[in-house]
């Protein structure tokens, strides 16, 4: 119908006029203009002419017509004079849309706008309180400077109005107001301060946001109507309890003392009193000295917390930051559910939420570690929300989830995003540094992905690798030489700047590579990017000042080019570089030290989270978001010192405190004194206070907190009341037909109200009888939420002290599944096929005065937790007196190793003894795990080092997954020798019995008589450990050993090689195992069967060549065949 | 890094180089966006002798890109001369009756004022009068800018093909030009679901969903939640929904004037006012065809003229007054399984989430209780304001009077501790091989823990690596599709039939002498169970209080899959 002439009249009247004006302007007009502009003005005129009929109907259909042009951003105050006459119009429809016209072209057109004033003040005295809110609403949204003390006024009538949705509507017209004429400033804080006294909770919202608008720094405005606040929040529309949480948590830290140091405040009896029913729950949190909170900052952290079960985000976001900021650590826990929960909702909620919870997780992993799998990329996430999980997964990774993240990186480092494929190989990069365990690991992954076929996976591998070697100043000549290798495929030019640094910096290292990559990149210099070109300068620099002789004039040549390149950068290093290392007359002292310039030790790169120290912001704002200050931010203040006078919160004469900074100089009295003189103010206060609230004159339904204020001082009846009202409130909740918390919220609000008045004037309380009645009569409900409270920490604190556990045991058989599925999900780890019986010695009776101890590894799954060895210590009482009180003094473990201990033994008699079990998780490293043991009167240091073979568990396989296994553990993964042993030692019952006394391993079936296999995992990490033992002919074998974790292989390679080449009787050889191993330490076992001096894993680590060499080679042939196919 | 870079004084590492060049990246755009904006301030009318030939070259280019739109404000012809500097804008208005020449000024001046003319840095002549859209000194605004704030300050929607068809401003108007740097950041992201949510301009902050092949994007001047405004503009589209059926722009095209009012009553000096539906559809009447017809015969209106009662009620989410002929209640529980299965089959994470959705036609002021049989399955709940917390805190019973008509109850999640059962499995067989361009393309879904229950509503869909150019597939069942463009496969398999378990085998093309895909699809799946909540969750008990009559109950169950994914 006309909505299309329509359309076109309109792009005609704004858009053309746009031109046109700017045509008429260099008188340059063509015709074809004027005939568009006439019809633009006949087409304004018919709206004028529809405007001014006498139907209402016609009236309509025009401003309809006026609004679109404006949604559309078209201009049509041309029409001003024509609409404005209609703002009297009785059709209520026509009206409004008068109004949208006005609030948006008042402003430009004022003397006309004026006309419309009238009407206005006219409708703020309708009987009907929506024409008066909507009336106060157009009149403030009108931006006419001069209309502002009508304005003033028509505000302070409405913030006495009768219906609360006018007195909203006023506090929504300060902010207006205030920007409109921020001199009315102090008038508008008298209304504030008037409206927040307001008890309708359709109010609250809006005034504590004009609060924030106009004075936000005039907390004290808050102290009275704190309580207030507290309690309304659950019944106040959500948008206001986001506004009022915000508010509150500035609040609550400038008024409230830090609740997470150990108590620094001097806290009465009085109080410690109150508070111990809900302290009991902080009990367990390890407080040595009482701290007490303020029974208001209780208050805030009990009445937010049903918030966060609502169905708005921004609530419960509000909610989650107010506990960050302001609750005690250990509560703070509760709001992750939450938080994950959100995790549901769309991409742009996700966001910003995962935002908070990287910030959150850096600080306390514990708090969002059994939510680990909620963070697990899908391939539809956006790019960003897929970088944010994977920040957070980074933030929690730690010794005990991390093989199962790095799995899940696998999948993720193949995403068709490369972008996203690119940010895993930084968090893989990032994972090796914090976590030394997997360090190795990690650079093994990062070496295999260089052969990867995409270019910008390689690119961000190699500056991966590059950042990861520089932390770690070893050994690493061979990936050097690898990489350097990838320089003639590598075409991006921050991976290749990254190598020729690498090679420059390690030039003598490799010094047989790096002049020839000098020679090649020398070459190539001009066509090189500006970032490689200086790398080549920087290396010919290096080599020029380390092997003078081979590259003198390589490096000559390079700075020849240098000095003529088009880039300035380039001439002007070009130059620098040759007046420091080429020697000449003019060059002064510098050059004597440029080696030292040139080839000092530089500091690691640090690889963290962007998201460090982004807590400085307050959470969930804006400004967190976008890790700058954005403007209005108001910072969050640190705890005080001294909490300020909590008193100025009791209800009492409005007085301009001054006291709420955090000053606290004065606050030092004796509590006692304090204490009495403060209720006796109070007496006075609350008086008056009843007074001024029945001069305020706002009348709400609910009076019952005015009169619980006029009777605060009979606290005894009060209280007695507050007692049974909770019960009759849920009695009879379910037949009222009133609103939620209405029925019975305001009940228990009411109690706690009561409570709180109590307190504050149990100064008066004469008789201490009625103190404890109090107390008796509340404690029921108190302990009942505080049991709430517990249920909820449970399940959060419970992972904190011990991460393992965290998770049920469905999930850790999940977990187990899901560390060997990407392999293969038929892996189930079997019962071991022997047990040996060697022990070893812990304690000598000797040195342990009389008490002995032994070790052996039962070879059972650990019940103490599924990445923990078992380890069963026999203890025995040689001397003649009870050793009493046997338990496990302070262990010294190596990073991330875990020890589950022993329960103290109570009493060992005389020759008595005991045999109890441990849970050591060892890493899958052989490192000792020290400990000492301790009887009544002595500490004895011991260690445990655990062989190689008993970090196995046993795995039942087919031979065929078998094989698929070890197919996929190849190349880098493998490690094999060769054995050379007397035929009957290759009997299969020998090989089998040799092999499982070193090592917990399973056996697999095997349809060939020349091969034996068998497959274990690492009870760490869960890796897939693969033996296999072929039999060549005459008497030598091939011993293949295939795992992800090389450095266990090898070392289990190294221990299985001497014994199946042993020529001796398995008979024989057993005897002197078991010989060996009673008289020596598993350490000196391992040293004399690898035959090198005493190894720690730790030292294997530093001198990895012999893997190296072997990966190396590998993805070294892997490239060369990826090359081959292109 | 950059600490050995000072120390030695000479060696820049790569690393070093490489932050380097990043920081001089972002100086870059910001001096690009400062240059941008002072080129489009350049071009105002007061600044004699600069004509909008100087517009940047950035602009220029979005001039092209953009150049159908009469509108935007760069679409100035570049060449044209501007009105003369002299003009200023008291002439203008001097002659209210609106020539066209106002018109044409104010359609500059709504641009060139764009950041709601303050702090305009240096470049900025601090002149009086300068600030032509408003009345007042430019101190005194930057002044009020740091301690006055408005929640959100404009809307704008815009289309996916980045035409701006809507904008509503509730202080001050805020130039379209704003908008530049959302279209900035929607070039810069690939995919619309890359666009970040929150920009940040030199004035303003950009926040912005996207929903219906429609960005929302809000304009705040000041520090807010930011989930707040997106929340709200969740809301806002959720409320449209309601109003109109779909929230599409041809929709909020023809219903501009209801969407214009909606918008007001929602937000006050950008500040939500109204947001529960129930509130606002009596505010505003939602369009239907018969009230239209009524309408233009009558003459009457959309706009309720009487005070919504919901405003003053203690129930602030129900209307007083609310008749029914037949009395009824029903409930939907829909559960929906979010997993990510692996290679091999099992199960890497999965969740159930669910919600109770409500259908409540009563009368009066009906008081609800709904027990569940087993209401401790539920883990983590949030609910309609309605719902008392207390009382499911102490009794997990969910007592609430209800809102009228459609809303939802309760959406809750099921722990992970607890083992979710999965029940489908795909058999996948994708192989890539190095030497031919073919490759082999073979799934198989099949029922796994269903209860004895049918499995419905069966759709596969999978985005294939680039290199795949085209599929031939025969379905066993169904119809799928493959769209060469996007790579996105999809089958539309229907119902599972235990006995003939569906399939799809085939063979796909590869790209002639592309390698091989580093990694296989991922397979997406969806599916309905009716009448079983897979979770378990049973409803006990409805009981209606509070009033006298007995109302119809029902209940209905059905599972979904949600995120659910196999990685092959």
């Amino acid at each position: 119908m006309s909505s299309n002439s329509f359309a076109y009249n309109e792009q005609s009247g704004g858009g053309e006029a746009t031109e046109l004006g700017q045509e008429a302007t260099s008188t340059i007009s063509p015709s074809g203009a004027f005939g568009l502009f006439s019809s633009d003005m006949k087409k304004n005129e018919d709206l004028k002419q529809m405007l001014e009929s006498n139907k209402d109907s016609a009236k309509l259909d025009a401003m309809k017509r006026i609004v679109g042009m404006i949604a559309k951003g078209k201009n049509a105050s041309e029409l001003f004079p024509a609409v404005v006459k209609n703002v009297a119009s009785k059709n209520i429809e026509i009206k409004k849309l008068v109004y949208v016209y006005l609030v948006r072209y008042a402003e430009e057109q004022q003397d006309l706008a004026l006309l419309s004033i009238s009407t206005f003040q006219r409708a703020l005295k309708d009987p009907n309180q929506l024409i008066r809110a909507s009336a106060l609403r157009v009149l403030s949204s009108i931006r006419v400077p001069i209309i502002v003390p009508i304005m003033m006024l028509a505000i302070k009538e409405a913030s006495a109005d009768l219906s609360p949705y006018v007195r909203k509507n006023a506090a929504h017209a300060i902010q207006k107001l205030y920007s409109l004429d921020p001199e009315q400033k102090e008038m508008l804080i008298e209304i504030i301060e008037k409206l927040l006294k307001d008890k309708s909770t359709l109010v609250a919202g809006s005034v504590v946001m004009a609060f924030e608008e106009v004075c936000p720094d005039r907390i004290d405005l808050i102290h009275k109507n704190y309580r207030k606040l507290c309690n309304l929040l659950v019944d106040v529309e959500e948008w206001g309890q986001v506004v009022i949480i915000h508010m509150l948590t500035r609040y609550a830290r400038t008024q409230f003392v830090s609740p997470w140091r150990e108590g620094d405040v001097l806290e009465d009896n009085e109080k410690d009193f109150y508070d111990s029913d809900e302290e009991q729950k902080e009990k367990a949190d390890k407080r040595k000295r009482p701290y007490a909170m303020d029974p208001d900052h209780r208050l805030l952290i009990r009445n937010t917390k049903p918030l966060l079960q609502s169905r708005n985000a921004a609530v419960v976001m509000a909610v989650a930051q107010l506990y960050w900021h302001i609750a005690p650590k250990s509560e703070a826990g509760i709001i992750s559910k939450s938080l994950v929960r959100l995790l549901r909702s769309s991409r742009e909620v996700q966001y910003i939420v995962l935002q908070n919870i990287a910030t959150m997780s850096i600080q306390r992993k514990g708090m969002f570690e059994p939510y680990l799998k909620s963070f697990y990329v899908r391939s539809t996430d956006p790019t960003m929300i897929k970088i944010l999980k994977l920040e957070i997964l980074t933030n929690l990774a730690n010794e005990a989830n991390i093989s199962t993240l790095l799995r899940e990186f696998q999948t993720y480092v193949k995403s068709q995003d490369k972008q996203f494929a690119a940010a895993t190989i930084q968090t893989i990069g990032r994972c090796a540094t914090s976590i030394t365990e997997v360090s190795d690991t990690c650079l093994n992954g990062l070496v295999c992905l260089l052969s990867n076929r995409d270019e910008i996976v390689v690119a961000e591998s190699v500056v991966v690798i590059k950042k990861l070697l520089q932390m770690q100043p070893m050994q690493h000549g061979e990936i050097i030489k690898h990489m350097a290798k990838l320089l003639d495929s590598i075409t991006v030019p921050v991976a290749r700047a990254s190598i020729l640094w690498l090679i420059g910096e390690n030039c003598e290292r490799v010094p047989k590579i790096a002049p020839d990559v000098l020679r090649k990149t020398a070459k190539s210099f001009t066509s090189e990017d500006d970032l490689v070109k200086l790398q080549i300068l920087n290396l010919g620099a290096k080599l020029y000042l380390t092997n003078s002789k081979q590259t003198k004039l390589l490096t000559q040549y390079i700075l020849n080019l240098g000095k003529y390149d088009q880039n300035y950068d380039i001439r002007d290093r070009t130059r620098f570089i040759r007046q420091l290392i080429v020697p000449n007359e003019k060059s002064g002292a510098l050059s004597k030290y440029a080696k030292k310039i040139f080839l000092a030790q530089k500091p690691a790169p640090l690889l963290e989270s962007p998201f460090k120290d982004r807590d400085h912001f307050q959470l969930g704002t804006l400004s967190h978001t976008l890790n700058t200050k954005a403007t209005g931010y108001l910072e969050l203040s640190n705890w005080p010192e001294v909490a300020p006078d909590p008193s100025v919160r009791n209800v009492e004469v409005i007085e301009l405190a001054k006291e709420w900074t955090p000053a606290g100089k004065a606050k030092k009295e004796n509590p006692d004194k304090k204490f009495y003189s403060e209720s006796e103010e109070e007496e006075d206060s609350s008086e008056s206070s009843s007074d001024s609230e029945s001069e305020s004159g706002s009348e709400s339904g609910e009076d019952g907190e005015d009169e619980e204020d006029d009777h605060s001082g009979d606290s005894a009846e009060d209280s007695g009341e507050s007692g049974s009202e909770p019960e009759a409130g849920k009695g009879r909740a379910a037949t009222r037909s009133r609103a939620r918390g209405r029925g019975d919220s305001k009940d228990v609000d009411k109690e706690k109200e009561n409570s709180k008045t109590s307190e504050s004037s149990s100064g008066e309380s004469s008789s201490i009888e009625e103190k404890k009645k109090t107390k008796q009569e509340r404690n029921p409900l108190t302990k009942d939420v505080s049991l709430l409270d517990l249920d909820d920490f449970n399940l959060v604190s419970t992972p904190v002290a011990l991460p393992t556990p965290a998770l049920s045991p469905s999930l850790i058989a999940d977990l187990e599944g899901l560390n060997l599925s990407a392999t293969s999900s038929v892996i189930s780890v079997s019962t071991p096929v022997f047990v040996p019986g060697k022990t070893h010695v812990l304690l000598h009776r000797m040195s342990g005065k009389g008490l002995a101890a032994h070790y052996f590894f039962p070879r059972q799954p650990c019940i103490f937790g599924d990445k923990m060895v078992s380890v069963q210590i026999t203890l025995n009482n040689t001397t003649d007196q009870k050793i009493e009180n046997i338990h496990v003094g302070g262990k010294k473990l190596p990073m991330g190793m875990q020890m589950h201990v022993f329960n103290p033994i109570e009493s060992l008699e005389p020759a008595g003894s005991i045999t109890v079990s441990m849970g050591i998780d060892f890493c899958d490293s052989t490192q000792t795990a020290s400990f000492q043991l301790c009887t009544k009167d002595d500490c004895f240091s011991v260690n445990i080092q655990p062989p190689v073979g008993e970090l196995l568990l046993p795995v039942a396989m087919s031979e065929k997954d078998f094989k698929k296994e070890q197919g996929m553990l190849s190349g880098m993964n493998e490690t094999s020798t060769m054995i050379i042993a007397a035929p009957q030692n290759f009997a299969s019952s020998v090989i089998l019995q040799k092999i499982v006394n070193v090592a917990n391993v399973g056996v697999v079936p095997s349809g060939q008589d020349n091969i034996h296999r068998f497959a274990a995992k690492t009870v760490h990490s869960g890796s897939l450990m693969l033996v296999t033992v072929e039999l060549k002919e005459g008497s030598t074998a091939q011993l293949i050993i295939n795992t992800e974790k090389t450095v266990i292989g090898s070392v289990l390679l190294r221990e299985l090689k001497p014994v199946l080449s042993q020529g001796k009787s398995p008979g024989e050889q057993k005897g002197l195992k078991s010989e060996m191993d009673t008289e020596h330490k598993p350490s000196t076992l391992l040293s004399s069967v690898i035959c090198a001096p005493p190894a720690s894993l730790q030292e294997l680590h530093h001198h990895p060549h012999s893997h190296m060499e072997l990966w190396a080679e590998d993805a070294f042939h892997k490239l060369r065949r990826d090359h081959s196919s292109y | 890094m950059r600490g050995a870079a000072s120390r030695t004084g000479v060696v820049a590492t790569p690393a070093g180089g490489v932050g380097g060049g990043g920081d001089r990246v972002a100086v870059e755009t910001q001096v690009r966006g400062w240059a941008t904006l002072l080129s489009l301030g350049s071009c105002s009318p007061w600044t004699p002798g600069l004509q909008a030939a100087s517009i940047l070259p950035s602009t220029r280019a979005k001039i092209t890109r953009f150049g159908q739109q009469p509108m935007r404000p760069h679409s100035l012809a570049p060449g044209r001369p501007l009105p003369p500097a002299g003009l200023s804008r008291a002439e203008g208005l001097s002659s209210p009756c609106g020539s066209w020449l106002t018109a044409g000024l104010c359609s500059l001046t709504t641009w060139t004022s764009s950041p709601s003319g303050h702090s305009w840095g240096p470049a900025w002549p601090p002149r009086s009068g300068l600030s032509i859209c408003r009345g007042f000194q430019t101190e005194k605004d930057s002044l009020r800018s740091l301690t006055v704030s408005t929640m959100i300050h404009s809307l704008f929607l815009i289309n996916s093909s980045g035409d701006i068809f809507l904008e509503k401003h509730w202080k001050s108007v805020v130039s379209r030009s704003v908008c530049d740097y959302f279209f900035e950041a929607q070039e810069r992201a690939t995919e619309a679901e890359n666009v970040p949510p929150v920009i940040p301009t030199p004035h303003h902050y950009l926040l912005s969903v996207y929903r219906h092949k429609i960005f929302f994007v809000a304009v705040i001047q000041t520090e807010v939640p930011p989930l707040f405004v997106i929340e709200f503009l969740h809301r806002v589209v959720d409320t449209f929904q309601d109003y109109f059926g779909v929230c599409s722009e041809p929709v909020i095209k023809d219903n501009v004037v209801v969407v214009y009012e909606v918008l007001e009553e929602m937000l006050d000096n950008g500040f939500p006012l109204a947001t529960e539906s129930n509130i606002l559809k009596e505010l505003i009447k939602p369009p239907t065809i018969l009230r239209t017809v009524v309408n233009t015969i009558t003459g009457s209106t959309n706009v309720g003229d009487q005070l919504p009662t919901g405003q003053l009620s203690v129930v602030p989410w129900r209307r007083t007054g609310v008749k029914y002929t037949n009395n009824e209640a029903y409930f939907d529980v829909i559960e929906e399984i979010d997993a990510i299965i692996d290679k091999s089959g099992s199960t890497i994470t999965a969740e159930i989430q669910g919600v109770i959705d409500a259908c409540v036609k009563l009368t009066g002021m009906p008081d609800l209780t709904l027990s569940f049989m087993n209401p401790r399955l539920l883990d983590d709940v949030s609910f309609h304001p309605c719902v008392r917390f207390k009382r499911w805190e102490s009794e997990r019973i969910l007592s609430f009077i209800p809102p009228d008509g459609n809303f939802r109850l309760l959406s809750y999640h099921v722990s992970a501790q607890n083992l979710v059962a999965i029940p489908v499995y795909v058999k996948h067989n994708i192989s890539f091989r190095d030497s031919s361009s073919l490759g082999r393309f073979e799934i198989t879904v099949g029922p796994k823990q269903t209860m004895g229950k049918t499995i419905e509503g069966v759709t596969v869909t999978s985005q294939m690596p680039r290199g795949v150019l085209n599929m031939s597939l025969t379905p066993s069942q169904g119809t799928h599709t493959f769209d060469p463009v996007t790579k996105m496969l999809s089958w539309d398999v229907g119902k599972i039939n235990p006995q003939k378990l569906p399939s799809l085998k085939g063979t796909m093309s590869l790209q002639a002498g592309a390698s091989k895909p580093d990694e296989n699809p991922t397979i997406n799946l969806q599916f309905k169970i009716q009448q079983l909540a897979i979770s378990g969750l049973k409803v006990n008990r409805l009981d209606m209080y509070g009033e006298k009559y007995k109302p119809f109950k029902g209940i209905k169950y059905m599972t979904k899959a949600g995120k659910f994914q196999v990685r092959t």
